[in-house]
């Protein structure tokens, strides 16, 4: 298409913005340095012609695999060229490539490679870790089974230690114990690091890892004894060939166990690991990922929601008036807004994690785990509490897109089938609140014995003072000044308190008059589950109000302070009834919140343009039409359209082939 | 054979799933003919389903059009007709897997706008597929906002024909389905213009492709608008028109003329047209909505069943999902919002059959309240299914990711509901603008239509409420959504009020109040919806069980609306803190008592497993056999290419020099 000029309505809304988006730029990526080098990265893949490809929209799943494999290959080769080895410089570079979608070697090079790292003996390193460094072994993460995710030991498959042959010999004993899902299994790989029960001597000794040659070196043929494929389609991740995995009396060298921490010895003779807490240490790295992932997500579909919504114009709202933009009406801004403010607060949440594990990674080597429980529930929560959020804003921002938001020009809804399964991997997000509420429990349970807890629990601290009086720990009147976000943390925190006391309360009136423990669980889960909630509510609230201190330049502070402001006073508005039953809150207070609420609308308005493009996506990376950084969308849904594989011919085969034999018979 | 794990859930129902399905038909004839007109389709090769989700966009369209021909063959060989008793079945039947949806518009939009002569001309040759049909109203550039569409049609008096362009880019007719390959004429709408002066928005006959070699005829512009989130099979499609001529005949003329010396006429009452558009909205509720929502929860449900997963007791075998209360609380609100819809849906079809009666008497009075009840309705059954098929979908973990779910495809179809046939929050404020005018009126002490003579009688006071057991009354909660109804509604006009008073511009003031105005609207259809459950559950028959079981689900539906909005009831203390804590606790214990009928209530909705297509969801539960047996049908399991072009020069490897 001929080069075009921004459209009107866009420009207009950037020249009104209050303050420069670049500046957010720079405190959303870490610092003005690091802005500079994600847009050299950015630069070297958009420019670089071996990453070009039709609009993947148009192609095939076959084929969306088969670009997906040959970009791969072609981006580790250019990352070692140009030698990239910074984690996050690694991620953005991939992100570019393959514009935040999965690929085929993301299991490799994510879990099959690290894992050999850390889990792997000297030995099995040089056996294994360059030949996979160089891709002549390419390896997966077999660990979920058809019949069990989440819950790890339900998995079924095993593996047997036979000291005759010192080999293990690896069975599916189950239609349920196939290996169902993995990444990169289906076609790409040739082993895969096979999570399976262990048995020796007789005993079973839980789950361990080996890896498992399962493609034949050569001509990539599945290996006897193996049976592999790939699971079909699925809702989004079509250049992924989530892959199936039976095994048949699979016998494997005993040298093919990771043994750094287990080992099984030649005679059978098993040795115990010492610690299983280190494996807290990667599961809260990969949740902080997520936490990181739900706030892109949900940016890049705010961003294409309102761009388009400064761009089309609908209906009336003054008589005899031109029609105005779609973003001025009240109830488009009450969609979209507090999902952006809903995306800012989880760019700060990701990297307050992030830190806070790079921080404490330090002691883990050191062998100072203390920090890690904490970390552990608290990520385990704020990985529910963010991806279920983000799933939802998504699917409002598309939405508010009304019809075109339906096309997949549109972009949201690869964003949404891109985004929405990690609600479910890497802990599905009811269990993983669960998780977070057991913690929550227990603290709770600590304070009442009369200990003192640390960290972001240290509220429920309060409750031990509060026992004096024979109230409910919230029922103190908190004086909240809806105006000041560091009195609505308050408010939360109060909110938080009082449904974790609630849950705690009932869940011991189950345990009282009742039988197994863990059925008194069950019966509290759902009340659990809120308390959870309020929990990460409430450290999301606290963390985004901290981050407002440490920004410098008083314009970009005070855009950031009405976003904060409106995600505090929009959770009250839509939580109301738990902020009115505690007594945090009065009906006064409330109907004044739901009217700033609506206010803080209308101040947000003039720099919606401005905080999307502080987000700072490219067009391409964005691959959207309505979202387009120049605003020409009609013309460009045009364009794609004529591209569309129907477009083919102008008189499609199935008139041949049905409808004029119809007609001629009539 | 039956996994024991559904065949034990099925033992122990508390009613008769036959008796329930025979009610939710309509009776037990209706039944018989249901199942009937399903047999046919699902016997016949020609309209299987089976390989459908590993189908290209190009494969979906050319079966949907096969089927769609075949389906005439078929209706005549089996003698069912248009008007017959089977014919609302067939639909269902085909899973909406069909071509030529549009084309029923066409038709139907003919029958409706278009003169006698019209029908006359059209109405045979579109019923013998001679013409294939599409309605042409959505442009790029507008949707909702009809008034705002920018395609034109000048009259030209010369040549006695109406000159149609499209004169910007915005102005490009966009959506229509059938319109981007296979329809050969399409009623436009289009500003009328004669003599320069502008009549507004008309229908136009217009054809598009050659009856010959189906090529594009002069002037026109059309094509596939590329692919969507779903409706794979039909061809929504684009239109551009550059000076296409069309007869003065072609507008459609019951209500409007265009005189041979352009005088423009316009007789009969429109209002009629309006009732159809109402009705449209209506009549999408069922095998748009429902369909797919009771799907969802057959599927969702029949696998909770089957999916053991951790241990409830220690030394137990793992326990099913289903027994874990967080499980209930998800799918089981969802399955009795699908009542709460089915019977809501009865109620307004009974409402607009009644409706229609009085309109060709040309009594009108009951106009403006089925335009605000099929608007409000139509935005809150939609959201609420989408959203609760939503929640089937996460609720079945990985497995619901993938297409051989069902539920990933009954998902992206449903959501398309919330936005076509009107957006839904333009809906919500069109029956909000509707309620505050009845406000106002009954305030003054003026009549008011049925639905809302509520607002006449507004009673202040608390929940009577004393033990957690009171809120299974359903006087009780339905009283308290009407309370809260009354209240938002009252609360927005007084708020309007004040805003006007205090100089604010009437617009002005209105969009400053949109989102209430959403709220109280959604409020009002919620409490209708309760109402009408609590009411039908009344008059249900008390044999068999099902009554007993109906009003579970009744309460079900009315708690969960107020545990999960405890705000609304709590706000002005109609409902105290300490009894919210009762409506949670009644709600949860709920749950508990209707998981032991979850399974029969869904095996009620009567869907085959070929209708479900879902290898987690069919009747047999032997989910994790079929998705082995599936997945391996998978195209993509043939060896690739990209082994050859890509994977084997990568490992083989050039790489290592590196």
């Amino acid at each position: 298409a001929a080069a075009m000029s921004m459209n009107a309505d866009l420009r207009r809304e950037r020249a009104a913005a209050t303050f420069q988006p670049e500046l957010l730029t720079h405190i959303l990526d870490g610092g003005p340095e690091r802005t500079r080098r994600r847009k050299e990265i950015e630069a070297l893949v958009l420019n670089d012609p071996d990453f070009q490809h039709e609009d993947l929209n148009f192609l095939s799943r076959s084929q969306r695999y088969e670009q997906a494999i040959r970009k791969s290959s072609l981006m580790v080769m250019k990352l070692r060229e140009y030698g990239i080895a910074d984690p996050e410089e690694i991620y953005w570079f991939k992100s570019f490539v393959h514009r935040g979608r999965p690929e085929p070697l993301d299991l490799h090079l994510g879990m099959f490679l690290p894992t050999l790292l850390t889990q792997a003996t000297p030995e099995q390193q040089d056996r294994f870790f360059m030949p996979a460094w160089n891709l002549e072994i390419i390896g997966t993460y077999a660990q979920t089974e058809m019949g069990h995710g989440t819950h790890l030991r339900g998995l079924e498959t095993t593996a047997t230690y036979d000291p005759s042959t010192q080999e293990f010999i690896l069975n599916s004993p189950t239609v349920t114990s196939i290996k169902w899902w993995p990444g990169g299994l289906g076609k790409t790989s040739n082993h895969a690091i096979v999570l399976a029960q262990l048995y020796t001597q007789g005993q079973c000794k839980g789950l361990h890892a080996f890896i498992v040659p399962i493609r034949q070196l050569g001509t990539h043929e599945p290996l006897p004894g193996i049976t592999v494929g790939d699971i079909g389609p699925k809702f989004g991740y079509d250049e992924m060939d989530n892959g199936y995995l039976k095994m048949d009396n699979y016998r494997i060298p005993r040298e093919n166990m990771l043994m750094k921490y287990a080992q099984v010895e030649p005679d059978g003779t098993y040795v115990k690991p010492l610690s299983d807490k280190l494996t807290y240490g990667t599961m809260v790295f990969i949740r902080s990922l997520i936490v990181g992932d739900s706030a892109r997500s949900l940016s890049r579909a705010c961003t294409i929601a309102i761009r388009y919504s400064a761009v089309r114009h609908q209906s009336e709202l003054k008589p005899g008036e031109p029609e105005p933009q779609i973003l001025d009406y009240q109830t488009q801004q009450y969609k979209l807004f507090p999902l952006l403010a809903t995306a800012y607060a989880f760019h700060f949440v990701g990297a307050y994690i992030k830190d806070t594990y790079h921080r404490i990674s330090g002691d883990i080597n050191e062998g100072d785990l203390s920090e890690l429980p904490e970390l552990h529930a608290l990520t385990a929560g704020l990985k529910a509490f963010t991806s279920w959020t983000a799933n939802a804003g998504i699917e409002e921002c598309r939405m508010a897109c009304g019809g075109h938001g339906y096309s997949r020009c549109s972009g949201i809804p690869d964003i949404y089938v891109t985004f929405t399964p990690s609600c479910t991997y890497e802990g599905e997000n009811t269990v993983m609140m669960l998780q977070t509420a057991r913690f929550l429990v227990k603290s709770y349970t600590q304070v009442s014995s009369g200990q003192q807890v640390t960290g972001m629990v240290s509220y429920l601290n309060d409750l031990s003072r509060q026992r004096i009086q024979p109230q409910h720990v919230a029922a103190r009147t908190v004086t909240v000044r809806i105006n000041d976000p560091s009195s609505l943390v308050e408010a939360y925190k109060a909110r938080a308190a009082r449904l974790v006391e609630a849950a705690a309360k009932n869940l011991q009136a189950e345990l009282n008059h009742r039988k197994s423990k863990e059925d008194a669980w069950n019966r509290t889960s759902v009340d659990l589950v809120r308390a959870s909630e309020a929990h990460c509510h409430y450290v999301v609230v606290k963390l985004f109000t901290a981050k407002l201190a440490e920004v410098s330049n008083a314009a970009v502070r005070a855009a950031l302070t009405d976003l904060c402001l409106l995600y505090a006073l929009f959770g009250i508005s839509k939580n109301a009834g738990d902020f009115l039953q505690a007594g945090i809150l009065t009906s006064a207070q409330i109907t004044q919140v739901n009217q700033h609420v609506k206010e803080l609308l209308a101040v947000i308005r003039p720099n919606a343009v401005a905080l999307v493009d502080s987000f700072d996506f490219h067009d391409v990376h964005l691959g959207s039409v309505l979202g387009r950084y120049d605003g020409n969308v009609y013309e460009n849904m045009f364009e794609w359209a004529k591209k569309s594989p129907l477009n083919k011919t102008q008189v499609h085969e199935s008139f041949h082939k049905h409808l004029k034999p119809m007609q001629a018979k009539l | 054979s039956v996994n024991p794990d559904l065949a034990s859930e099925r033992q122990t129902a508390s009613f008769s799933v036959e008796k329930l399905t025979a009610l939710l038909d309509g009776g037990a004839e209706k039944t018989r003919i249901r199942r009937a007109v399903v047999e046919a389709i699902e016997s016949d090769p020609v309209f299987s389903r089976e390989n459908q989700y590993f189908q290209t966009q190009n494969e979906r369209y050319e079966a949907a059009v096969r089927k769609a021909v075949h389906l005439q063959k078929k209706m005549h060989e089996l003698g069912w007709t248009e008007n017959g008793s089977e014919s609302k079945y067939i639909y269902r039947a085909l899973s909406g897997d069909v071509a030529f949806l549009l084309h029923r518009v066409f038709m139907r939009s003919i029958s409706v706008l278009g003169s006698d002569k019209q029908i006359a001309k059209w109405i045979p040759l579109a019923t013998q597929l001679q013409v294939i049909g599409s309605y042409a109203q959505t442009e790029l550039g507008h949707g909702t906002y009809l008034q705002g569409l920018e395609t034109t049609a000048v009259f030209d008096i010369a040549t006695q024909e109406f000159i149609l362009n499209t004169p910007k880019i915005s102005a490009m007719k966009w959506w229509p389905g059938d319109l981007g390959r296979s329809a050969t004429h399409t009623v436009a709408f289009a500003q009328l213009y004669i003599h320069g002066k502008c009549y507004g928005i008309h229908p136009f006959i217009v054809q598009i492709r050659s009856l010959q070699d189906h090529s594009l005829c002069p002037g026109i512009t059309a094509g596939d608008i590329g692919p969507k989130m779903n409706f794979e099979h039909i061809d929504n499609g684009y239109l551009l028109l550059k000076n296409v001529r069309v007869p003065r005949e072609n507008m459609l003329s019951k209500f409007c003329e265009v005189r041979p010396d352009g005088t423009y006429v316009r007789q009969g009452s429109q209002k009629i047209n309006y009732f159809t558009m109402t009705t449209v909205r209506i009549s999408l509720i069922a095998d748009e909505v429902l369909t797919p929502l009771m799907k969802a929860c057959t599927i969702a449900i029949r696998y909770s069943a089957v999916r053991r997963q951790s241990k409830l007791k220690p030394g137990e075998q793992e326990a099913k999902i289903l027994d874990y209360q967080t499980q209930q609380e998800k799918l089981l609100p969802q399955l009795a919002a699908a009542y709460a819809f089915h019977f809501i849906n009865d109620y307004l079809q009974e409402l607009f059959d009644r409706g229609y009666r009085e309109i060709k008497r040309k009594n009108f009075d009951m106009l403006p309240e089925l335009h605000a009840l099929s608007s409000g309705f139509k935005a809150l059954v939609t959201h609420h299914s989408t959203a609760a098929v939503e929640i089937c979908l996460r609720a079945c973990g990985g497995h619901g990711y993938s297409l051989l779910s069902g539920l990933p495809s009954l998902y992206t179809k449903i959501l398309a509901s919330c936005i076509y046939e009107g957006e839904n929050t333009i809906l919500l404020l069109q029956t909000a603008r509707f309620l505050i005018k009845c406000f106002t009126a009954a305030s003054a002490g003026h009549p008011v239509p049925p639905s809302v003579t509520y607002l006449a009688a507004v009673k202040p006071g608390k929940c009577p409420a004393k033990s957690k057991l009171d809120f299974f009354s359903p006087d009780i909660y339905t009283e308290a959504y009407q309370h809260v109804a009354v209240r938002l509604i009252s609360s927005t006009a007084s708020k309007l009020q004040d805003l006007i008073q205090s100089g604010v511009k009437k617009y002005d003031a209105w969009n400053q109040c949109t989102v209430q105005l959403v709220q109280a609207a959604k409020a009002h259809c919620h409490y209708i919806t309760v109402k009408n459950f609590a009411e039908t559950v009344e008059k249900l028959e008390t044999k068999a069980g099902i009554q007993k079981i109906m009003k579970h689900l009744c309460d079900l539906f009315a708690l969960h609306g107020i545990f999960s909005n405890t705000g609304a009831f709590l706000h002005d203390g109609y409902i105290s803190a300490a009894q919210m804590d009762m409506v949670t606790a009644s709600y949860l214990d709920l749950l508990a008592v209707i998981r032991k009928d979850a399974v029969p209530l869904v095996d009620a909705f009567d869907f085959t497993d070929k209708s479900l297509n879902s290898a987690l969801g069919s009747y047999d539960g032997q989910v994790y056999q079929r998705l082995y047996e599936w997945a391996q049908k998978s195209p993509t399991n043939e060896m690739s290419p990209a082994y050859e072009k890509y994977l084997k020069p990568l490992l083989h490897n050039t790489l290592s020099k590196l």
